[in-house]
């Protein structure tokens, strides 16, 4: 009887949380499905009329479209990798006996409470700028040619400055979750005599599996919509070396001001990310599950 | 305990305001050191208008202007008066999302403005439909010194030939001098705006009468393949990413020979606080190529009154006092000459005060009344525009056009790609608009 | 000996640490750094000592109020964050203790909400914005915050909450103790340092957050994005300037995540632990 009490209990305290969600998916994805049938441009508010599909083939035979697919998962999958590998180091680092730990967290978690306009903004003018950015002045220095970094590595350089943005996040989860292994497992293993890869490999990996499953799922849904850093940085550019999904509504909608093609791209983008977290899901799903 | 006062404080300030009677105006505004200014100087228009106060929303560039699109569009009634660009201003009108600004004052003496700034925010029924705040053209920039080490003088209205010519004898890559800085940067109001006015003097267009797209033309390939080949021998590193600001940097701590860009730069490529080749600059017109249309083109930032706000009458005061000659009279006592919006009214190039604070003045006056945006282009075209094309499609596709132009700049596209892409793109977009039967 | 290998260990791990940390925080560094130098030192790149001029916080603070924008930012960003636990705590509580089959479909679902890109659907939602007259109100982007950010908030709750033992609960249970004595004497102790970290990771993302700030706001509601807005990319040098007001928007969060961090990590297990 207990747990009937519970069971319905349990039903009223997650209504509300269902409810709000599912007004605030149902209505704009509503909305947005609607628009992407119409011709509808904010500059001709006049001219709105039935569209049919014509706004998605639209989209879809836009010359950027499979390059901007392809970009979108790079920049996700980059910038997972650099935060997930560089994490886990800079995690088990900061395990480790040292002075001034406190410090050394603090400067590390720091890119995380930064904006991203201003991160971008930063990154481009003040960094990698081939004149008078800091890694300029560095290969200056060294006696090399600057490197023209949104030149010559758009995509990359983009990669870089969002995984800036978001290693923070990453080593932090992964460092709670170190913290947390048990002392003693770790000192029987040093006992057994175990090496460092062997211990990280059959201790410590296992362990981190459930966070680093977190970290990729809650990335990959920020990394998805990722534009505001390419808009400052390349305005999408070189040709559309690093234009991704986002970036290409972005054109349509805020400059191009065609809400039908926008919303179009907009419902093409949310099944795409969905086929996304749907593989992501086969592939780490289970480690949630432990 | 902090907090709460804190809270407190504003909540009975929130208050305050919600009960003051004064008619509130929210001036939406872009963030360039003029519209600042204004922002610093209002109490002189507060003093005479007791009964209006002004709320300013300033936002770079970009963000304005997505700001005060969507919400002319959806008529959101967020805004009492815009500041807008001159591309705006055509589309918005015939849209009519502007009021008419017939009520400027007996004095305002509209006939002062220049020919040119003013047919561009005049509709089809005469009536004006912004206000100037400032205007610009563009022209060369040059460094005097340099220009003197290579043996050369620069004429007052140069070549294409010319320029490229001594760009190529001032680069001296070592010293860290590139003979020209242009933009690079992807972006309708980037790279574009500087290219279309350059094609002008090329003879291209963007479209013909028809509005077949025209990149598949050879003026194109002229002017894409001259530019990408003077700024690979004498440009300066990472020029496709380089925009306005960029340039003026380069400029400033010299390392340009010469800089092709907007008529306001020189107030700050002139000024000895900011720039260290402040003595050396030397004006000149845009370039031609022998074809009858300089590359120059026109710009001014705009005051407007979106329909449909309950607050016209104030807002038109406000503007008028903005872009009235006493404005300008009010930043040369409080600022000094040189710090008074250019461009806008052809009193203001008749003042000897002026004249002597800004060496530029003449120059930027030639450059204004020279540009035609109704002919901008050698061959006859449907459009309004000199480096824009006054259609509602144009800052979409101008962004993609110039994606693919800064890529053949960065050497990942050959011309001749970027050229049929862009073809391409331009054809797909304007079918789809409707232009292309 | 032992002793001498562990110091040596401790001198290579710290030097290592440091170098990383340095790296990463060298660009907000060189942002405060810039920030306190006039506009042509700060042109010439790194190897310029600042001056240690203020004319630039002295320049931002004239042109934009910073105080109100801070204070919109406070405002949006807590009101968000506690508006978000009130409606995710008791569903995270009823997920973690009452699983379903569905429960992890569920929190998938809620994550996917996510998924739809910004930009396309600004239109939709300045039109409803419009309508509901939540156009540049604090309360309408309170609510907006709310709901972008309510999916992460559920997520780390949830996972906080299933590392209580359930053990404990059958403890209290077998004690006589009613649901509420449940929740209020043993559950609610054992859950503040996740609730804790789970509101400190909103107020960061609440904070942060760009897109909606911006365009749903004019001056009333307008936070410190907006504030940052007005002083990018403007004609003319500007780089000290902007260093001033992205270090004046920044510190802030700074602040508040250096003398907080010890909780935020505390509570980031994400289900770690079991």
């Amino acid at each position: 009887m207990a747990t009937e009490n519970t069971r319905g209990l349990a039903r009223l305290m997650l209504a509300p949380s269902v409810g709000l969600l599912l007004v605030w998916m149902i209505v704009p994805l509503a909305m947005t499905l609607w628009f992407s049938f119409q011709n509808y441009n904010l500059l001709n508010p006049a001219n709105v009329s039935w569209a049919g599909l014509f706004n998605y083939q639209y989209f879809y035979t836009d010359p950027a479209f499979f390059q901007s697919i392809w970009n979108t998962l790079l920049i996700v999958g980059g910038v997972l990798l650099i935060t997930v590998v560089g994490g886990i180091a800079i995690a088990l680092l900061l395990d480790q006996p040292m002075w001034g730990q406190g410090i050394v967290r603090i400067m590390i978690i720091s890119p995380f409470f930064v904006m991203p306009p201003v991160a971008a903004l930063v990154w481009k003018n003040m960094i990698m700028h081939p004149g008078y950015g800091v890694l300029a002045d560095i290969n200056r220095a060294l006696g090399l040619q600057p490197v023209d970094w949104f030149a010559q590595y758009p995509l990359f350089s983009i990669i870089i400055i969002v995984a800036w943005q978001w290693l923070p996040f990453a080593t932090l989860i992964l460092l709670t979750a170190l913290q947390s292994l048990d002392g003693e497992q770790k000192e029987a293993a040093e006992m057994d005599g175990a090496g460092f890869v062997s211990r990280f490999v059959y201790l410590t990996l296992p362990h981190l599996a459930r966070s680093i499953t977190v970290v990729i799922l809650i990335q990959t849904i920020f990394l998805l919509g990722v534009y505001a850093e390419i808009l400052v940085t390349t305005n999408g550019g070189p040709g559309y070396a690093s234009t991704n999904l986002p970036f290409l509504i972005y054109r349509t909608a805020l400059l191009g001001y065609d809400v039908g093609g926008a919303s179009a791209g907009g419902i093409i983008a949310v099944i795409l990310a969905n086929i996304v977290a749907f593989f992501l899901m086969r592939a780490v799903g289970k480690n949630l599950d432990k | 305990m902090n907090l709460k006062t804190l809270l407190l404080g504003t909540c009975s300030a929130a208050l305050l305001c919600g009960f003051a009677n004064a008619e509130t105006l929210t001036i939406a505004t872009v963030n360039n050191g003029d519209m600042i200014r204004m922002q610093g100087l209002t109490d002189d228009f507060t003093a005479k208008n007791p009964d209006i106060e002004l709320n300013w929303v300033t936002l770079e560039e970009n963000v304005l202007r997505e700001r005060v699109t969507t919400d002319i569009a959806t008529k959101g009634g967020q805004y009492d008066i815009m500041t807008i660009g001159t591309y705006e201003v055509p589309i918005w009108a015939k849209q009519g999302w502007l009021v008419a600004l017939d009520n400027l004052g007996a004095d305002y003496d509209a006939d002062d403005l220049l020919p040119a700034i003013r047919s561009g925010l005049t509709g089809e029924d005469g009536k004006l439909y912004a206000a100037p705040f400032y205007g610009e053209s563009s022209f060369v920039m040059y460094r005097k010194d340099l220009m003197e080490k290579a043996g050369l003088t620069m004429p007052d209205a140069p070549t294409w030939e010319f320029i490229a010519d001594a760009a190529r004898k001032m680069t001296d890559r070592t010293a860290g001098i590139n003979g020209i800085c242009l933009r690079g940067k992807a972006g309708w109001g980037e790279n574009m705006a500087f290219l279309t006015a350059t094609a002008n003097a090329f003879g291209a267009r963007w479209f013909d009468e028809n509005w077949a797209p025209q990149f598949d033309q050879p003026e194109w390939k002229n002017t894409l393949d001259f530019y990408v080949k003077l700024m690979n021998d004498a440009g300066p590193q990472g020029a496709s990413s380089n925009g306005f600001n960029e340039n003026l940097a380069l400029f400033q701590q010299g390392n340009c020979g010469m800089w092709i860009d907007a008529t306001v730069a020189a107030s700050f490529v002139s000024n000895p606080k900011e720039s260290t080749v402040a003595d050396k600059v030397g004006y000149a017109l845009a370039p031609d190529t022998g074809l009858g249309k300089r590359g120059n083109w026109l710009w001014a930032w705009n005051l407007a009154i979106p329909a449909g706000t309950q607050k016209a009458e104030a807002a038109e005061k406000f503007i008028a006092w903005a872009t009235s000659k006493d404005y300008t009279k009010l930043v040369a006592e409080k600022e000094g000459w040189a710090n008074v919006p250019p461009g806008t009214r052809s009193s203001l190039y008749a003042n000897a005060d002026y004249e002597a604070a800004a060496p530029f003045a003449k120059m930027t006056l030639d450059s204004i009344n020279a540009a035609d945006p109704k002919n901008p282009a050698v061959k006859p075209v449907p459009y309004v525009g000199v480096q824009f094309v006054a259609i509602p499609e144009f800052q979409g596709l101008g962004t993609t056009v110039g994606q693919l132009f800064s890529a053949a700049l960065a050497g990942q596209m050959s011309v001749d790609d970027a050229l049929a892409q862009a073809q391409q793109v331009t054809t797909r977009e304007m079918t789809r608009a409707g232009y292309i039967k | 000996m032992a002793r001498a290998v562990s110091t040596r260990r401790t001198v290579v791990f710290t030097i290592a640490a440091w170098i990383i940390a340095l790296i990463l925080f060298f660009p907000i560094l060189y942002t405060i750094i810039t920030s306190f130098k006039s506009e042509t030192e700060a042109i010439q790149g790194f190897g310029i000592v600042p001056s240690g001029t203020v004319e630039s916080y002295a320049a931002v603070q004239a042109q934009s109020n910073y105080f109100k924008f801070f204070l919109n930012s406070v405002i949006i960003s807590v009101g968000s964050t506690l508006l978000a636990l009130l409606v995710a705590v008791p569903a995270a509580w009823s997920m973690a203790f009452s699983p379903t089959r569905r429960t992890k479909d569920i929190l998938m679902w809620m994550l996917s909400t996510k998924m739809m890109p910004a930009v396309a659907v600004l239109v939709p939602i300045y039109l409803i914005f419009r309508d509901t007259g939540l156009l540049d109100s604090r309360v309408g982007l309170t609510v907006m915050l709310t709901l972008i950010n309510l999916p992460i908030v559920i997520w780390m709750l949830y996972t906080y909450f299933r590392e209580i033992p359930g053990e404990i609960l059958e403890a209290a249970r077998m004690d006589g103790a009613s649901l509420w004595g449940e929740i209020v004497y043993v559950l609610t102790p054992m859950a503040v340092p996740g609730i804790a970290s789970t509101m400190l990771l909103n107020i960061i993302l609440a904070w942060n957050e760009a897109f909606w700030t911006i365009r749903l706001t004019t001056t009333n509601a307008a936070p410190l994005t907006a504030f940052i807005a007005s002083f990018s990319s403007p004609q003319g040098l500007f780089w000290a300037k902007l260093s001033a007001a992205s270090t004046l928007a920044i510190a802030p969060i700074l602040i508040m995540g250096w003398f907080s961090q010890k909780q935020l990590v505390r509570g980031l297990t994400f289900g770690a632990v079991k």
